[in-house]
């Protein structure tokens, strides 16, 4: 081919396209040593002639995903201007990154505690702050704060394990369009069949099949403001859980901005998990625009996770900063998208309650499922919520003659 | 009329202007890379953004069998690789049960390639005339993880192995062309394997070229129209689904299928279906909205000339 740099040349790009796909892998792309061959490869393909060809052959090889096109735009003209520029920015940036939170200043709770055992020191008091007056209100501004979670017990972890065990979740198992071998099925598996008859002779004996099942994927939309923080924690525990016990399972978090979290959630570690989760958020314990952070779910996301007949679990209590506007198309685009929308509201926890806010009136009516909850003190209350088979759409509405009457 | 393939990439978008394909030098240099490195191409983008047209212009231009696997969910090894015929198995068996053939014998030939049915992967392994076919994987997020695993096997090896035959190897790859929506992530370790690529919505210059092509009949002044008022509405963003560039060559032609000769805010309503899919977006548009964008459109037009 006639683009192919000279051998003298071809070292030192061999060696720069290297140290490029360094500083990709450092800023996060997933490019190992079998990517620069390829790269390499893909070079030497398309010839040097072109600065656009070069880039394009790079990208082509170099990126996997469309949100990268970005991180490697920014790289390339940096890079490929003056390579040693952003190897020294790199340089001064990785001590810091390598070593997220780990300066031992802060000792785990489960570390602490595992230290301790043995002396029969009984459990200590919750810590927890409650803050009765915010809890009831929604506020009309956006706090951007970060979050401090108390770090999760032993016994807690246990709890947590033992619940999400039982979880049912009205998440009955979906038949696929797969088939299992299943000695009572309803179709005959003519492959199984036909190996079984070559081993023995005589009759044939038909083996059967059926259609395997699979619990379906989850989405879970978990309100974070101001009037939920105090189940935040438990929340987050909960998903965490499910997350680590089961693939295809989505979690995302809103206030005043939408935050998608299935990745830190996959940390194994819950703490650990947490910490990531609090650094990734943004707008902790602030206001509440669900109807735009659902616009923005619909729109971005709904596409990419709502596939193969997902149920959408919404975790809110449906006080709303921007008093329903919008929310109620927005409900609805999302509960035509996927095959059941289940809501849990733990704004309950007082008798006679009634759904009086504007956004709770939008949501209502577009929920298949509808789980108030009275008491959200433990992992254990949101599994035995999910668990129980709750109301179905009507009757949810039926509960609440007021309501009806008002709307 | 079988083509060489592309020495550079200039020759490939080359190629594919022959093939009435209007595409990017980018996108041109993912495909010749794919062709002359031999190794899958992974196509990603919105609907209607012309992905599987890609590997279409390419069967058509380098002459090759075009083979196609549309995904879907459950997507099993029966219907994507091979199926034994078993009906004729059956008949073979008992034929041989009245003769005096061995178990053995019998065994051999009832899973012989004579009682293979071939699905699209293990025919685009076989050799062919006209060279390696073109392997269209369709939409490949449709299916499930399992068979994504399954395929990177094949994609990497080019080989399948039946276990009452024995191991097919393709003597030279196929082109393999594999497309996705993105309704769920391709994992990585497919991905990797591939050239990528995300094919996005193309600037009004290129729009208007490819509306030219595939919309001969429609008059210049309205296809203008038609392309700015398509890119108004990308560029808004507030659509449920913004139109992909099928839907612009659709309403191009249904537009001069009515005899309009330049947009007017009745004719967009009352085709409005065609660019736009969903009730919600429909909504938003019609009326009061499609008027404001296409006096902006006729404006720019008009300043730009």
């Amino acid at each position: 081919m006639d683009g192919v740099a000279p051998a003298s040349a071809g070292g030192n790009l061999v060696a720069n396209i290297m140290h490029f796909a360094r500083v990709l892998r450092a800023a996060g792309l997933p490019d190992g040593p079998g990517k620069v061959l390829q790269a390499v490869e893909a070079v030497r393909a398309v010839g040097l002639e072109s600065r656009a060809d070069f880039y394009w052959a790079l990208h082509a090889v170099l990126v996997n995903r469309r949100d990268q096109r970005l991180i490697f735009d920014q790289a390339f003209h940096v890079f490929w201007r003056n390579p040693k520029l952003l190897e020294r920015m790199m340089a001064l940036l990785l001590p810091e990154l390598q070593v997220p939170g780990q300066e031992g200043a802060e000792m785990s709770r489960r570390l602490a505690e595992a230290l301790r055992t043995g002396q029969g020191e009984a459990e200590r008091p919750r810590e927890e702050k409650v803050e009765l007056d915010a809890a009831m209100t929604f506020s009309g501004r956006e706090l951007l704060q970060m979050t401090d979670f108390e770090k999760m017990s032993n016994a807690e972890m246990d709890a947590a394990r033992e619940a999400v065990k039982r979880l049912a979740l009205a998440l009955a198992e979906r038949p696929t369009r797969r088939f299992a071998a299943d000695p009572r099925g309803a179709r005959i598996d003519m492959r199984a069949t036909l190996r079984a008859q070559l081993r023995a002779s005589g009759l044939i004996a038909l083996k059967r099949k059926d259609r395997a099942t699979r619990p379906p994927p989850l989405v879970v939309l978990c309100d974070i403001s101001g009037s939920m923080s105090r189940y935040t924690r438990i929340f987050l525990h909960f998903l965490h859980a499910v997350i680590n016990d089961r693939d295809r399972v989505h979690a995302f978090l809103f206030g005043t901005r939408l935050t998608n979290i299935t990745r830190q959630l996959r940390t194994r570690d819950v703490d650990e998990a947490l910490d990531k989760v609090a650094t990734a958020v943004e707008d902790w314990s602030g206001g509440t625009r669900i109807g735009q952070c659902l616009a923005e779910f619909n729109r971005r996301w709904s596409r990419r996770v709502l596939g193969q007949g997902a149920v959408v679990l919404f975790i809110s209590d449906g006080l709303d900063r921007d008093a329903g506007a919008g929310l109620a198309q927005e409900i609805e685009r999302l509960h035509k998208s996927c095959s059941r929308l289940i809501w849990l509201n733990p704004l309950l926890r007082y008798e006679g309650f009634a759904p009086k806010s504007l956004g709770m009136k939008a949501i209502l009516p577009h929920v298949d499922e509808f789980r108030p909850v009275h008491n959200l003190e433990s992992l254990a209350a949101v599994v035995a919520a999910l668990a129980e088979n709750g109301p179905r759409r009507l009757s949810a509405a039926a509960a609440w003659p007021e309501m009806r009457k008002a709307g | 009329m079988p083509a060489a393939l592309p020495t550079s990439v200039a020759d490939a978008l080359a190629l594919l202007a022959k093939g009435r394909y209007v595409a990017d030098r980018s996108l041109a240099t993912a495909i010749y890379l794919s062709l002359s490195l031999k190794r899958p191409l992974f196509l990603e983008g919105e609907a209607g953004t012309g992905k599987t047209e890609v590997a279409k212009v390419l069967a058509e231009r380098l002459g090759r069998k075009l083979i196609r696997l549309q995904c879907y969910e459950g997507l099993d090894v029966a219907s994507a690789v091979y199926e034994w015929n078993y009906p004729r198995q059956m008949i073979e068996i008992r034929l041989a049960e009245t003769g005096q053939e061995s178990k053995e014998t019998v065994e051999e030939e009832i899973f012989s390639e004579q009682f293979l049915i071939k699905r699209p992967l293990l025919q685009a392994l076989e050799p062919d005339l006209a060279g390696p076919p073109v392997l269209l994987i369709d939409e490949l997020d449709r299916t499930d993880e399992p068979f994504e695993a399954f395929l990177l096997e094949v994609l990497s090896d080019y080989q399948v192995s039946i276990p009452e035959l024995g191991t097919i190897k393709a003597a030279e790859p196929p082109v393999v062309v594999i497309t996705s929506n993105r309704t769920r992530e391709i994992h990585d370790a497919l991905k990797r394997r591939c050239f990528y690529y995300w094919i996005d919505y193309p600037d009004a210059t290129r729009e208007l070229d490819i509306l030219k092509l595939k919309a001969p009949g429609a008059p210049a002044e309205l296809s203008r129209q038609v392309v700015a008022f398509v890119q108004k509405l990308r560029a808004a963003g507030d659509l449920f689904k913004l139109p992909g560039i099928a839907e612009t060559i659709d309403w191009a032609h249904a537009l001069s299928q009515l005899d309009v000769l330049a947009l007017t805010p009745e004719a967009i309503n009352d085709t409005l279906g065609v660019l736009l899919k969903y009730q919600d977006d429909i909504a938003k548009i019609q009326g009061s909205e499609a008027e404001r964008l296409l006096a902006q459109v006729k404006a720019e037009l008009a300043a730009a000339q």
